[in-house]
């Protein structure tokens, strides 16, 4: 049996302590023991980006990171974007533009692009297509979800 | 009147979309399970071809937390499963032919454990001789079909014999993995009395629910399948999710406990089929005015190692091997080849695509030995009047239509002005060139056996004048349910937001057909329109009682001559009058048919067009490639909801886009897939869509006879992605001119740079 640990961190506002196996990653850790299943898993090897939290405010894949590593961290996940109720810009762009169709990348580009956005207001295309590049979508073909992210990172111009 | 707007026809966001962008949509491996739930994973098999000596459980049930190792002899019920013969064994019995088949499974009560416990399953192989590829398999007479499918027409002799050209070509074209996000995944609970309840992701609940039972020996009655949502589907999870829910199901029967299977991304991408790779051998008559005389075409699809859905995946191919032209003289052929890979399967187009890919290639030489530019190639050779207005199998094609699409594309795209700024451009640029391709997509809507094309619905409407709406189709991201429910709404006179669509599920609709085959709103929107009507038919008279006569039900208002009520108000008054408030629908496509053995018949209910003008841009030194911009007309019918078509077609076209130039399946030389994970198969990423691109929907195109007058959108437009490899032709045309462009598909920057080099 693998060795167990004591973690300590912070989900979405609240602190969490929670005894482990040392080697649980992140998404198994948010998904199966704390039951926040909005982060997913796409491809378990960190190159599709489902799975994408905040982990102090910087965009990580949970698939890959051991949750022991973020001992003392502050994590984000999708179910803590929207504080308050109301949904984050980003969320408001993305239903309003018709940017998820099966919806199952959703929650790790709201995730990417809140930190993008947060990061910097107004990203250029260039930005918004890098920072997006971490993630696939296989139904969209990924013009209503840039159109989205356009429109939060420069309101008011054509997108 | 009511001045309520209709709910059809309109733009509408994804009715889960406040789900989706919250994390809030469940799918299934998000259900939570009863406390216990156990896990199912497979111990798979490393060889293509193998006789199994001997399966040693024992170390595996040894481990502390493993409950069960099932083997082939311990199924209850049936032991084989398919979609259309039950050839493929639940669990290998004596023998394995691919990577990947299922040879045992390990029930535990963690992944992790049952990962240790597939780990410790020590079986033993006599490895033997596998056959791979179409050519291996046709060397060695190896097909999954007893004969092949011919559809004729003409006097192709004559054709040859008056030909100003005899030309003659080879299409390969790849293999192509679904990569749906969410991989395969089941969850089956056991309830009282002997029954399961099943929760899948699925294109066909009906056949989960009856493969499930089979293996289990129970009644169909004893099953409930149930499906949420599903995180993508495409094809793959049309007959392939049926494994995965099966081998759960031991888990739960063999335990009394709930089991859940959802494998890792690289276990689904080698476990399950892909799109049919073909190999296609074509000779063409050709006057001299580049008109095609005569087709005479051989395809072979690889069906991997057992038939799941190879047969009508080949029929598909063939019925589109003229794509938009009309063939004289014509012979098809086709046939399924049986290989030691994992059995490939339904996948958007469903032999469509691999079939357009003949007339493409036809149209490219064509093009090559008259001089002719494809896109006129291509304008000359379209159906037209009677009786060049009839497909090889003798359904009548309406002429009209594509050429009205494709005046709308040039329209839209400024094609001719393009054609010179392009030519412009490659004057001024030595190594960067620029092409264009135009893209003609005629596409046959209906599931070609014909039975399947029926479907049911049961509706109910409560006395507060809200509804739920369930039916036969899953929701899998391409809007089904957005569209169910503006359906519903307008039928029933409520607004959208009174409309609930239900998870499907076969208790609520029995005896249901896969969504597939792009048929999911034509054929449900039909059936849950009737028991929309059923229910009004039942309100009328007591709405005459109540507001006078010619009643109009319309956005939660029943509004009649003498005044208005709303319908919650209506529907309480026909509760106290002891009035049924709620009904089934059912639909069945009339007057298709298609007779396999003559080759000849109406297969189709309509065609769905659209065309597409793409412009790429070629770097003749690296073999890069860009698409600079994409312009698309597509016909929908009226649409049901704008919103959804224009993404689907998008979508579509981007996955084409990915099949045709970087989504590169490798297998080894012992046929394993070596590109099981997205860091060694690549589809297409944000960066790589087009910076420009216009969708536009075919205005004034009722389709008479289907819901709302619209057409099926699902596949169709994958197609349109084809006129990538037209406009990647041109482009290293211009940077060796004159000369035969030979690019190997999937066109990527290596079979781009050997193009240009060869």
């Amino acid at each position: 049996m693998p060795t167990e640990i004591t973690l300590r961190l912070q989900i979405n506002g609240e602190q969490v302590r929670r005894i482990i196996p040392a080697n649980r990653s992140l998404l198994d850790f948010i998904r199966e023991d704390l039951r926040l299943t909005g982060s997913k898993h796409g491809c378990d090897v960190g190159d599709c980006g489902a799975c994408t939290v905040l982990v102090d405010g910087a965009p990580q894949l949970a698939c890959i990171t051991l949750a022991a590593e973020c001992e003392g961290a502050a994590i984000r996940t999708i179910e803590g974007v929207t504080d308050g109720g109301g949904l984050h810009p980003i969320q408001e762009a993305l239903h309003r533009h018709v940017g998820a169709q099966c919806g199952y990348c959703t929650p790790g580009i709201v995730m990417a692009m809140t930190s993008l956005l947060e990061a910097d207001p107004h990203p250029s295309d260039s930005a918004i297509n890098e920072a997006l590049g971490s993630n696939i979508c296989r139904c969209t073909g990924y013009t209503k979800i840039l159109a989205a992210v356009r429109e939060v990172a420069r309101p008011g111009s054509p997108s | 009147m009511s001045q309520h707007e209709a709910a059809m026809h309109r733009p509408s966001v994804h009715e889960s979309a406040h789900l989706h962008v919250t994390g809030a949509a469940r799918y299934v491996a998000d259900l939570p399970g009863p406390p216990g739930t156990l896990w199912a994973l497979a111990v798979r098999s490393p060889h293509a071809h193998a006789v199994i000596r001997g399966i040693d459980v024992a170390a595996a049930r040894a481990i502390p937390g493993v409950y069960a190792v099932l083997c082939a002899g311990d199924i209850p019920g049936h032991a084989c499963w398919g979609p259309i013969r039950h050839d493929e064994p639940l669990l290998a019995d004596g023998a394995v032919h691919a990577v990947g088949q299922a040879v045992a499974v390990v029930i535990a009560d963690s992944e992790a454990v049952g990962r240790a416990g597939v780990a410790a399953v020590g079986v033993t192989y006599d490895v033997l001789e596998p056959i791979l590829g179409i050519p291996a398999a046709i060397a060695a007479g190896s097909f999954l079909d007893d004969a092949p499918h011919v559809i004729t027409r003409g006097d192709l002799d004559a054709a040859f014999a008056t030909a100003a050209h005899v030309i003659e070509g080879e299409v390969a074209s790849p293999a192509q993995d679904h990569f749906y996000l969410e991989t395969q995944a089941a969850l089956v609970v056991p309830e009282e009395d002997g029954t399961w309840r099943v929760f899948s992701s699925t294109q066909h609940p009906t056949e989960i629910q009856r493969a499930v039972a089979d293996t289990l020996g129970v009644g169909a009655n004893r099953v409930v399948c149930e499906v949420p949502r599903l995180g993508g589907g495409f094809g793959g999870k049309e007959s392939q999710a049926t494994p995965f829910a099966c081998m759960a199901a031991l888990g739960a029967w063999v335990t009394g406990r709930a089991c859940r299977m959802v494998p890792h991304r690289d276990e689904d991408m080698i476990a399950t089929g892909k799109r049919h790779p073909f190999l296609s051998k074509w000779r063409a008559a050709v006057a001299a005015d580049g008109a095609i005389l005569g087709l005479d075409a051989r395809l072979w699809a690889d069906g991997g190692w057992s038939l799941d859905l190879s047969g009508p995946i080949v029929d598909r191919a063939m019925f589109h091997v003229d794509n938009a032209c009309f063939l004289p003289a014509v012979r098809i052929e086709g046939r399924a080849c049986r290989t030691n890979v994992t059995s490939n399967t339904a996948f958007r187009g469903f032999g469509g695509p691999q079939g357009m890919l003949v007339v493409d290639d036809v149209l490219r030489t064509i093009a090559e030995v008259t001089g002719i530019p494809e896109a006129d190639v291509l304008r000359r050779n379209l159906y037209g009047d009677a009786p060049r207005d009839r497909t090889p199998y003798g359904q009548a094609v309406d002429p009209t239509r594509l050429p009205r699409v494709l005046d709308a594309l040039d329209a839209r795209s400024g094609r001719s002005a393009r054609v010179a700024e392009v030519a412009a451009f490659n004057e001024r640029s030595r190594w960067v060139k620029r092409g264009l391709g135009l893209q003609a997509v005629k596409f046959g809507i209906s599931f070609t056996n014909g039975l399947l094309n029926q479907a049911g619905a049961t509706v109910l409407l409560y006395t507060d004048g809200t509804a739920q709406v369930n039916h036969g189709g899953t929701e899998m991201g391409q809007g089904l349910f957005t569209k169910m429910r503006a359906v519903a709404a307008d039928a029933l006179g409520i607004r959208p937001e009174s409309v609930r669509v239900m998870a499907t599920s076969t208790e609520k609709v029995p005896n249901t057909v896969a969504t597939a085959a792009s048929s999911g709103s034509d054929l449900n929107g039909a059936a849950v329109n009737d028991a929309c009507a059923t229910i009004v038919a039942r309100l009328r008279p007591l709405a005459i009682e109540l507001v006078g006569e010619d009643p109009v039900f319309a956005g939660g208002e029943v509004r009649g001559a003498r005044g208005a009520m709303t319908v919650a108000a209506l529907a309480s008054a026909a509760w106290a009058r002891r009035i049924s408030l709620h009904a089934t629908g059912f639909y069945a496509t009339p007057g298709i048919a298609y007779d396999r053995a003559a080759g000849r018949g109406t297969p189709f209910f309509y065609y769905a067009y659209g065309a597409a003008l793409v412009e790429v841009e070629v770097d003749g030194r690296t073999g890069e490639s860009r698409l600079v911009r994409v312009d698309v007309v597509h016909d929908v019918g009226a649409s049901l909801v704008p919103t959804i078509d224009r993404g689907q077609i998008e979508g579509a076209f981007v996955q084409g886009f990915g099949w045709l130039t970087m989504e590169d399946p490798r297998f080894d030389a012992a046929g394993r897939l070596v590109t099981h994970g997205p860091s060694t198969y690549k589809i297409p990423a944000s960066g790589d869509v087009p910076g420009a691109f216009y969708v536009d929907l075919l205005p004034d195109a009722d389709q008479p006879g289907v819901i709302g007058g619209s057409k099926a959108v699902g596949e169709p437009p994958f197609m349109l992605a084809i006129g990538v490899l037209g406009a990647l032709r041109d482009a290293i045309r211009a940077l060796r001119p004159g000369r035969s462009v030979r690019l190997a598909l999937p066109a990527t920057n290596e079979n781009v740079l050997r193009a240009v080099a060869g």
